[in-house]
């Protein structure tokens, strides 16, 4: 791996660790319960978008589908938090 | 595994170096703008092209290790492209009912009238 590749893959986690502090101060701050969602959902995506960039850092397939099992928990979780505050229950 | 050709190296280089000044503008959008509707839109940046980037710099630099066409990222790219358009109008809804319910009063009317009794 060149020194172009590998700085390229080190600058994208640091801009994601970066987002997701800016992210976590925005779920701390609120300052509604949707704000919290959302900076929730953003949150997951960094996670999946960090798992993308280990699995070309490490040559490894494996990370492709924690990211995939990341983006599918966001999506619950998420809709399922959004549909609560909405309406009181889940699953009516 | 093959040896990769530094000219895909700095094509996936550069896909993850945009990957992150998106998801970093987005991020500092999301903490900056005053309200809730104006602070949905950044994430979009970030949902599309900041995936994008990712998943298109993972099928370019795999399909050249392996020596074949790696297409498994864009299942990343689909799943998004099918739940964020579900949650982020979701989470505008309850934005909105909220605030009907809380006696806002600068928002837009109901489209439909409240039943009645």
């Amino acid at each position: 791996m060149s020194a172009l590749l590998s700085g390229g893959i080190t600058f994208a986690l640091g801009c994601y660790a970066v987002a997701s502090v800016l992210v976590l101060v925005r779920l701390i701050r609120g300052p509604r319960a949707q704000d919290r969602v959302f900076a929730l959902d953003l949150l997951y995506f960094h996670a999946m978008l960090v798992m993308l960039v280990l699995g070309i850092r490490h040559r490894s397939d494996m990370y492709f589908e924690a990211a995939l099992l990341i983006a599918l928990f966001s999506f619950v979780s998420s809709f399922a938090m959004a549909k609560f505050i909405l309406r009181g229950e889940v699953i009516e | 595994m093959n040896q990769v050709p530094l000219w895909v190296e700095a094509a996936v280089a550069a896909l993850l170096v945009s990957s992150g000044v998106f998801v970093l503008v987005s991020a500092v959008g999301f903490l900056r703008l005053p309200d809730f509707f104006l602070r949905m839109h950044p994430p979009a940046v970030a949902y599309t092209f900041g995936s994008w980037c990712v998943a298109l710099a993972g099928v370019l630099y795999f399909s050249m290790i392996e020596s074949r066409a790696v297409l498994h990222p864009w299942l990343i790219i689909i799943m998004l492209s099918v739940t964020v358009p579900m949650t982020t109008p979701l989470l505008a809804r309850v934005a909105l009912f909220r605030r009907r319910a809380a006696g806002a009063v600068d928002i837009p009317p109901p489209l439909t009238p409240p039943r009645g009794p």
